[in-house]
């Protein structure tokens, strides 16, 4: 077996265990399913209301069919927790076998592994993965895993069924060490926006429910501190986004002979920068704090990835020909 | 904009409210002028203003530029027709020149310059003070810690000042108000000068700076003079004298490509084997992409190649009308390149041949004569030919032949066509005349960009990264330590804290400082009691 396919194999478990994560992590949410008290079932009317309702500290969504009011009542199944630790275990091994897909997918190419569209996505999903570890480490976030691993298989599964190429040499104009820095940080920044965006996307979840809503019957954190971690985790990120773009633009300089040319990605690049500053101001503007710089950071956040994809897609520009990155 | 509005309302006297609604306070030029600036420069317009820098960006995204791709523009205009005009004098096709571009970024600079310079009177004055007094109620903090020990209070104040490493102290009574982090404004008003910085260096830059363009078929040359080129863009206050008049020889291209596999053909290395020669120097290098060769401060890169087949063209006469290599402007990805040939000096009012070139030919019932491989393995060209010249006519693109008033030669009641391979020829009916595919030859296009604006701008965004990094991770905080006797004799300590965004590494600051202040006198911690909420 060569090492490119032990790297295709590597991927394929990766996905396998992300899979089993993905599902410990619904297991949790199954099992935390709350059991309606008293006073949900005296108001069937609202508990069928689109919204989540909120009455005396119990909580009913629309998804879950009111329970005979005779079951007990506690607020989450006994073994909620600990499906969502077996999750974040198989999420742990998952990314180890993910890295060493990254790392066998380089040693194949012989180059660092993220010249191509297909090597940018399982790099990118793995930071995405990793950037969530770390930070796991650090807060109690473990619910933010529901949408970070399926999203990182999500990405895995395109890499392999669409995306996914031959490690080749590179065509001459990514022959480059600016290759490993620009992309790196790309990388670096795109896996880490990505917890910042579903850290702000919880936060304004949490705004419009107050802070008793339970998801699934499973206690989120506090908006406050929600609210806190996404600004930490897009304090860290914006930096390394601004040394991409700028390492961009001097590597632009020394293959294009120019350090901007409003090149679609040149552009998107820097309209996502500009957002997320827009979001960064807005986090310490009166009035703007709150829903309005979580919208300003998940629409940062498309932008971002609309530079990845939609740019490719749709507008073409200098840097799609042969690497699409 | 806020003057004109100004001068308006005060020719006018002030201006009469409708007798309905209630008459506030009137508002002279001066207030007028204030109020203006003082929207423009808040927080929230700033805000708006960067946002709407977002938005307005986008089109040039999703049109055609002309400075990358005049060709496409013109193709959209006709394309669309009417619309097409309307985006035109819009400034669709050139968003980023545009003025309503401009005028949003400049509204956003001004802006910022609105708030970094009254920001900047402020943190120097901080700079210059001291810690402000202690709260009298220090429990009332978002971080508190009270406990006691054995020393007198003057002795837990003196040894609180070596406790308190990197913040700038000021004693007040019984108590010592302590504050740190100043580079974190500094840093943060860095950043934002660094972006004007920025704006201006890379104004500066497109003012004097150029870029040019020249095809260089091997063997040929060019200089670094102002008219020597195909194309030229410079900024306004470009002087072509300014140029330094340096000489660069394409000796030979490389090129290779991927031979095997589902990436067949994709380019995989080129380079441009080139001697140099300026004043007093003179030397060979290889230019290849990544790989500029700079010249006085001049950098010259490789951005394109393709193929020149080298003609000979003779007329009725027998007499030779064309020799020597042209340019064939590749096509697609595997190099099928289109040109013309053109002899206006043939007898009988000129001859010209337009066609495709194909390294590696295959013709094809569908798509016609293509190439199925970029590198030379057979060589042709398929040409038509025609009587006229394009005399008169404004100069054209050497690449294109425009057929306007030029009769094509038929053989028989088809189009005459040649198709050659390198040594073949072919001759015209009716003795017009004879053309032979002599060589194939590569050419190189060379782009020419002076770098002197390029430090200013890369030291301008450095600044501004640094600023970045500085204003986003350094902590700002104030932390106050007070000593008061206690009933029992024993000394009452309080440890407070106050910052901004960071709850946790507040936390830790003051604990780690209350640890400090308790373990010297090793005092059992009878009463360790964190007091207050932790508020984040």
């Amino acid at each position: 077996m060569s090492v490119a396919e032990l790297s295709l194999d590597l991927v394929y478990a990766a996905m396998a265990v992300y899979a089993l994560a993905m599902l410990c992590s619904f297991v949790e949410l199954a099992l935390g399913r709350p059991v309606p008290t008293e006073a949900a079932v005296r108001e069937p009317a609202r508990a069928a209301s689109r919204r989540a309702v909120a009455a005396e500290g119990s909580v009913l969504t629309e998804e879950r069919p009111p329970a005979p009011p005779a079951a007990p009542a506690p607020a989450s199944g006994p073994d909620a927790g600990r499906w969502g630790r077996i999750a974040v275990s198989f999420t742990i091994v998952a990314a180890l076998l993910h890295l060493a897909a990254v790392v066998c997918r380089g040693i194949a190419a012989g180059r660092a592994p993220w010249g191509n569209m297909y090597e940018f996505a399982i790099a990118g999903s793995f930071a995405a993965v990793a950037v969530f570890l770390v930070a796991l480490r650090r807060w109690p976030i473990r619910l933010a895993g529901v949408v970070v691993v399926p999203f990182a298989l999500l990405v895995l599964g395109l890499a392999v069924t669409v995306l996914y190429t031959e490690p080749e040499e590179l065509v001459p104009s990514l022959q480059s060490y600016w290759l490993v820095i620009h992309v790196a940080a790309a990388i670096i920044s795109t896996g880490a926006f990505t917890l910042g965006a579903v850290l702000s996307a919880a936060h304004w979840w949490r705004l419009r429910t107050g802070d008793e809503k339970r998801l699934a019957g499973i206690a989120l954190p506090p908006a406050q501190r929600l609210d806190t971690w996404a600004y930490r985790v897009h304090v860290f990120t914006f930096p390394v986004w601004t040394f991409a773009v700028m390492a961009g633009a001097i590597w632009a300089e020394n293959a294009w002979g120019r350090y901007w040319g409003w090149d679609p990605k040149e552009t998107w690049a820097l309209i996502t920068w500009i957002v997320y500053a827009g979001y960064l101001h807005a986090r310490a503007t009166t009035g703007w704090r709150g829903w309005k710089s979580d919208a300003i950071a998940l629409a940062g956040y498309a932008a971002l990835l609309f530079n990845f994809i939609g740019v490719n897609v749709w507008l073409g520009g200098i840097h799609a020909p042969y690497s699409g990155v | 904009m806020t003057a004109t509005l100004g001068a308006a309302t005060d020719s006018a006297g002030a201006p009469t409210p409708p007798s309905s609604a209630p008459s506030g306070p009137v508002l002279g030029v001066g207030g007028w002028l204030r109020w203006g600036w003082r929207t423009l420069t808040s927080m929230r317009t700033a805000l708006l203003l960067l946002l709407l820098l977002a938005v307005v960006a986008v089109p040039g995204s999703v049109l055609p530029q002309r400075s990358s791709a005049p060709d496409e523009v013109a193709t959209w205009i006709e394309d669309h027709g009417r619309l097409g005009e309307l985006v035109d004098r819009l400034g669709g096709f050139n968003v980023y020149s545009s003025p309503w571009f401009a005028a949003v970024y400049l509204l956003l600079f001004t802006s910022l310059i609105g708030c970094v310079v009254p920001r900047t009177r402020v943190h120097w004055n901080a700079l210059r003070s001291q810690p402000p007094a202690t709260p009298r109620r220090l429990e009332r903090l978002p971080v508190h810690r009270s406990f006691t020990v054995e020393q007198p209070p003057e002795q837990v104040l003196q040894s609180a000042r070596g406790v308190l490493r990197g913040f700038r102290v000021q004693a007040y009574d019984r108590s010592l108000s302590a504050e740190k982090g100043y580079a974190k404004e500094s840093a943060n008003l860095l950043f934002h000068v660094a972006l004007l910085l920025l704006l201006v260096t890379v104004a500066v830059g497109q003012l004097v700076g150029y870029t040019a363009n020249k095809v260089v078929v091997e063997g040929g040359s060019f200089v670094n003079a102002d008219g020597q080129y195909d194309s030229i863009r410079h900024g306004a206050r470009f002087d072509g004298a300014d140029l330094d008049p340096f000489k660069v020889t394409l000796d030979r291209l490389g090129v290779r490509y991927q031979e095997d596999g589902p990436r067949l053909g994709e380019p995989r290395s080129f380079d441009a084997r080139v001697t140099w020669n300026d004043e007093d120097a003179t030397g060979t290098a290889s230019v290849a992409p990544n790989h500029p060769l700079e010249v006085d401060g001049t950098k010259v890169f490789l951005t394109g190649n393709g193929y020149a087949p080298v003609f000979r063209v003779t007329d009725s006469t027998g007499a030779v009308v064309y020799e020597g290599p042209q340019p064939f402007l590749p096509r697609d990805s595997n190099m099928t390149s289109l040109g013309a040939v053109k002899a206006p000096s043939a007898a009988g009012g000129g001859l010209a041949f337009s066609g495709f070139f194909l390294p590696t030919a295959a013709v094809d019932d569908v798509v016609g004569p293509h190439s199925t491989y970029p590198d030379l393995v057979e060589p042709k060209v398929f040409l038509n030919a025609y009587r006229g010249s394009e005399d008169g006519r404004k100069a054209g693109s050497v690449f294109t032949l425009d057929t306007d008033g030029l009769e094509r030669i038929e053989d028989g009641d088809q189009p005459w066509l040649a198709q050659l391979g390198v040594g073949e020829s072919a001759e015209l009916p009716d003795g017009l005349g004879t053309i032979e595919l002599v060589d194939v030859i590569r050419f190189a296009n060379f782009q020419v960009s002076d770098t002197t604006g390029n430090g200013p701008t890369l030291a301008a965004a450095v600044l501004a990264l640094v600023g970045l990094m500085g204003s986003l991770l350094l902590r700002r905080r104030r932390v106050w330590v007070r000593a008061t006797a206690g009933e029992d004799g024993r000394t009452v300590v309080e440890v407070a804290g106050l910052g901004k965004g960071d709850a946790d590494g507040l936390v830790t600051e003051v604990d780690r400082i209350a640890d400090e202040l308790r373990t010297p006198a090793a005092s059992p911690p009878d009463t360790d009691r964190p007091t207050g909420q932790e508020r984040t």
